[in-house]
């Protein structure tokens, strides 16, 4: 699987996305980040750990827990985003480029 | 001590069924006929975005209410083979006139039709934004935008 395509099955499933929007009110422990939502703590660890291998949150360990937070460094996301971006665009250039070169042509003929 | 990731740059390319100068003036003075009108910034709603067509060049994005929004400049003008652009847009989708990353756009005649090759590179600077971004409690998360754009695309 490529970069992007990690990062966007890790936030297509809602519960994850959940997960990650709670970290973006600042750093949580697990506990903190699963009470208040629909499912077990141990589910809220494996969704933690797919965001992490996704390089959107990291951890760090505070005496006995383990604190986690949106890795501003990773930029994965912002990538992935201008990746599909800009992919998208140039379609849509490519399309635009060719009618106008078809139109010339037939005023020219 | 903390290591600062690079991301790789955003490479991307496509063949265009037209000639060389053609293709390079549907992407500067046509831009408005391909831009995707889903990626507004500013609050007013979009007209089209615009590049001035030389070196120091504005490229801003022009409102249906006729308000100008600053997206980057022109760093290179060099019809009908290279653009060099400056995209000054944070993570958050703001212009930040200190922020550069550049997206370089070069158009190579092959065959009848012509190669487009983009790249958008010095993401690690938006990182630095970033993370300056998200350590000011209480901005409002720099994520949101890409988020939601993240979670629309994924739906899809």
């Amino acid at each position: 699987m490529t970069n992007a395509a990690r990062l966007i099955s890790a936030l297509a499933d809602p519960t994850r996305r959940a997960v990650f929007e709670r970290l973006k009110e600042g750093p949580r422990p697990v506990g903190e980040i699963a009470s208040g939502l629909p499912v077990t703590r141990p589910a809220v660890s494996q969704h933690l750990k797919i965001l992490k291998d996704a390089g959107l949150v990291a951890d760090r360990s505070v005496g006995t827990r383990r604190i986690y937070y949106i890795d501003p460094k990773g930029l994965g996301a912002m990538r992935a985003w201008l990746d599909q971006f800009w992919e998208a665009s140039l379609d849509a250039f490519k399309l635009a480029a060719e009618a106008e070169a078809k139109k010339t042509k037939k005023e020219e003929e | 001590m903390s290591t600062q990731i690079r991301p790789a740059p955003v490479l991307r390319s496509i063949f265009v069924n037209a000639p060389q100068a053609h293709a390079f003036e549907v992407f500067t003075s046509g831009i408005g006929s391909w831009w995707p009108k889903t990626h507004a910034i500013g609050d007013a709603e979009l007209d089209k975005p615009v590049i001035e067509p030389r070196v120091g060049g504005r490229w801003y994005q022009l409102g249906i209410d006729g308000s100008e929004c600053d997206i980057g400049k022109v760093l290179a003008w060099e019809p009908p083979s290279r653009l060099l652009l400056a995209w000054q847009l944070d993570p958050d989708w703001k212009f930040d006139a200190n922020l550069v990353t550049e997206v370089e756009v070069t158009f190579m005649p092959e065959g009848e039709g012509t190669r487009v090759d983009l790249e958008h590179r010095n993401l690690e600077r938006m990182g630095d934004r970033a993370e300056e971004m998200i350590e000011k409690v209480g901005s409002p998360g720099g994520w949101t935008a890409v988020l939601q754009l993240y979670s629309e695309a994924s739906e899809k």
